[in-house]
């Protein structure tokens, strides 16, 4: 999906992750993490953020992410919704595996 | 009197009379009391000049309780005399230290201070020991550890410096007072009683000075050098809140709810029983759960001990509980229970917990409910380090009450947030395995292998009680393998157990760019 403009997801709550999405003029993902969990969990967050990314076809844009211990299936479902919202699209595939 | 009568008193070698004969009565003192008190008393100026006249040097041992909890004044206000006064290399013993105490910092860097033994500490004094601040790494000891150090002369303690809510002009101190009813109170002074009663010199810090006699008092005269008046004592509000709100959280409920299914299967619920509740939102909560059942089959608790809170004195005012032990008073409620309650006591750190004390009173409980922030598959407790590795706890009274309890529950969450509870192997030993009974999560039940009959009841009562490796892959697989903390080698801080063994070490944790 192609990012056009900033789009958030998510919350500050502890057990939620903030991202927001920006457009980037050239290719790439960069990612800001910050986390309550970072010396456990920092690794993993990023590689969740960035398949989910990969698996949207997403390229080209700022990551800043603030995480309070999200788990792995918030972290896909915020990241999700933002790229929607930062493409601009309703378009939701709600159902993509069986 | 004639000398030849004193020679003449048989085995007078033997009998210590040094002094000879009396030689005269000093002269009758007329004034009265009242105006006595004004002049003739134990009060010193100021902080400062009790200081001096204590005569405390470089290299000393000082003390502070931890009453007050984060609405102390006191340690910040004697250390800051203390470094104007040039003081260095001291070594500070309080029975615990909060985020209110993170100026500890500066009179580390500058010198001042060059050791510290206490109970735990949080916030940023905390963090800066945990990433290397100190050469010397803290003593960490549970509330009946620091007890025993005491009472053996481990731990000697220079002079004590001890916050009081009310005190009269000859050190007859308290933890409320009965004159003042808007005076800042804690209640309990059980710390403190010990610290006055084993320091060489012990100086009293209060708000308020009222008549003598104060009593009730926590702390008698007789252990007491000098009082000093100052402004303030703390923040009252840092000090108690009004009542210890009761939790609100589904997850903490259900495993007080769960908890309190386990004590009345576990054997050691019957008329006459006796329990400690720990700190924390599960462990306060198990109480209202256990008073629907003490209400149900018509059980009376003997007593109740440790840091007491509302919901402890409520039952005790319902008479579902005869005795309340009371060595730390958690809120208002148990401040004003203390104040008024006839059968509600004040004990000591010793009489609490101590190991040197045979008949200390946590020898007599039957269960007690405590926190953790870890367990593991062995059972091990950590109380102390989070899961980043830095410290942001205290031991309190969690290894005595385990040890001495005959049931030792333990209720926590499976996970907190993306943090397991239940781990492999804790970050710190603080309370060992051996102690630990029966551990309570939200996700179910698992019993030490070491208590059989145990297991078998609670299965018999129909409760989810499952191996503890089950528990522990249970929140694996929820959270993820979490990475493991990097560390320095540097020893930052020892842990002793409540027979002052040291159980663990907390090494130096290394920041990791991720």
């Amino acid at each position: 999906m192609q990012i056009i403009q900033a789009g958030f997801a998510g919350t500050m709550e502890s057990s939620d992750i903030m991202i927001r999405l920006e457009p980037k003029d050239s290719p790439g993902v960069e990612l800001h993490l910050t986390s309550s969990v970072m010396q456990q969990f920092g690794k993993q967050i990023s590689q969740v953020i960035l398949s989910t990314l990969a698996d949207m076809q997403v390229d080209g844009v700022i990551v800043t992410a603030t995480d309070k211990g999200a788990l792995d299936c918030t972290v896909r479902a915020r990241v999700c919704t933002a790229v929607h919202r930062a493409a601009n699209s309703e378009n939701y595939m709600w159902r993509t595996k069986a | 009197m004639d000398r030849s009568i004193i020679e003449s008193i048989p085995h007078i070698g033997e009998i210590h009379a040094q002094h000879g004969e009396f030689k005269g009565a000093l002269p009758q003192a007329t004034r009265t009391f009242s105006e006595r008190m004004l002049t003739m008393n134990r009060i010193a100026p100021s902080i400062e000049e009790a200081i001096r006249r204590v005569g405390l040097k470089d290299g000393m041992t000082i003390s502070f309780h931890h009453h007050f909890r984060n609405g102390d004044y006191i340690v910040n206000l004697v250390m800051d005399v203390i470094a104007r006064m040039g003081i260095k290399n001291l070594t500070v013993a309080a029975s615990s230290l909060n985020d209110v105490h993170s100026p500890l910092i500066g009179h580390i860097e500058n010198g001042v201070v060059s050791h510290i033994e206490t109970s735990g500490m949080r916030g940023e004094l905390a963090d800066r020991i945990s990433h290397g601040l100190m050469d010397f790494p803290v003593v960490f000891r549970s509330h009946g550890g620091r007890a025993a150090a005491i009472e053996s002369g481990e731990l000697q303690i220079d002079v004590a410096f001890l916050g009081a809510p009310s005190c009269d002009p000859y050190g007859n101190a308290n933890g409320y007072s009965r004159e003042q009813d808007n005076a800042a109170s804690c209640g309990s002074l059980g710390y403190a009683k010990l610290d006055a009663m084993y320091a060489k010199h012990t100086i009293i810090l209060t708000d308020h000075i009222v008549r003598f006699p104060n009593a009730p008092f926590g702390i008698p005269e007789s252990n007491v050098e000098y009082v000093v008046k100052v402004d303030a004592i703390g923040d009252a509000q840092g000090i108690m809140s009004g009542a210890t709100r009761f939790t609100k959280n589904p997850k903490e409920l259900l495993i007080a709810k769960t908890a309190a299914d386990v004590i009345e299967a576990s054997g050691y619920f019957y008329d006459g029983f006796s329990m400690q509740m720990g700190s924390g939102g599960a462990s306060l909560a198990t109480a209202r759960f256990l008073r629907e059942k003490m209400e149900k089959n018509n059980l009376k608790c003997r007593f109740a001990l440790g840091g007491i809170t509302g919901q402890i004195v409520e039952m005790h005012e319902a008479g579902l509980i005869e005795r309340i032990l009371d060595v730390q008073s958690f809120d208002l409620v148990a401040a004003e229970s203390l104040k008024n309650n006839r059968f509600h006591q004040q004990i000591d750190a010793s009489y609490y917990a101590s190991i040197v004390n045979e008949g200390a009173a946590v020898n007599q409980l039957d269960f007690v409910v405590l926190s953790a922030l870890e367990v593991d598959t062995d059972f091990n407790v950590n109380v102390l380090t989070g899961s980043d590795g830095v410290i942001r706890g205290a031991i309190g009274g969690h290894p005595d009450t385990a040890d001495g309890a005959s049931l030792a529950v333990v209720v926590c969450p499976l996970t907190r947030g993306r943090i397991p509870s239940i781990v492999k192997k804790v970050n710190t030993r603080v309370t060992p395995g051996a102690t630990i009974d029966v551990v309570v999560t939200d996700q179910g039940i698992a019993v030490n292998p070491r208590r059989p009959e145990i297991r078998e009841r609670l299965i018999k009562a129909g409760l989810p009680v499952f191996d503890i490796e089950r528990l522990e892959a249970r929140a694996e697989r929820i959270v993820g393998t979490p990475a493991p903390i990097q560390y320095h080698e540097r020893i930052v801080g020892v842990v002793m157990y409540r027979d002052n063994t040291i159980i663990d070490v907390i090494r130096q944790v290394k920041d990791v760019d991720v």
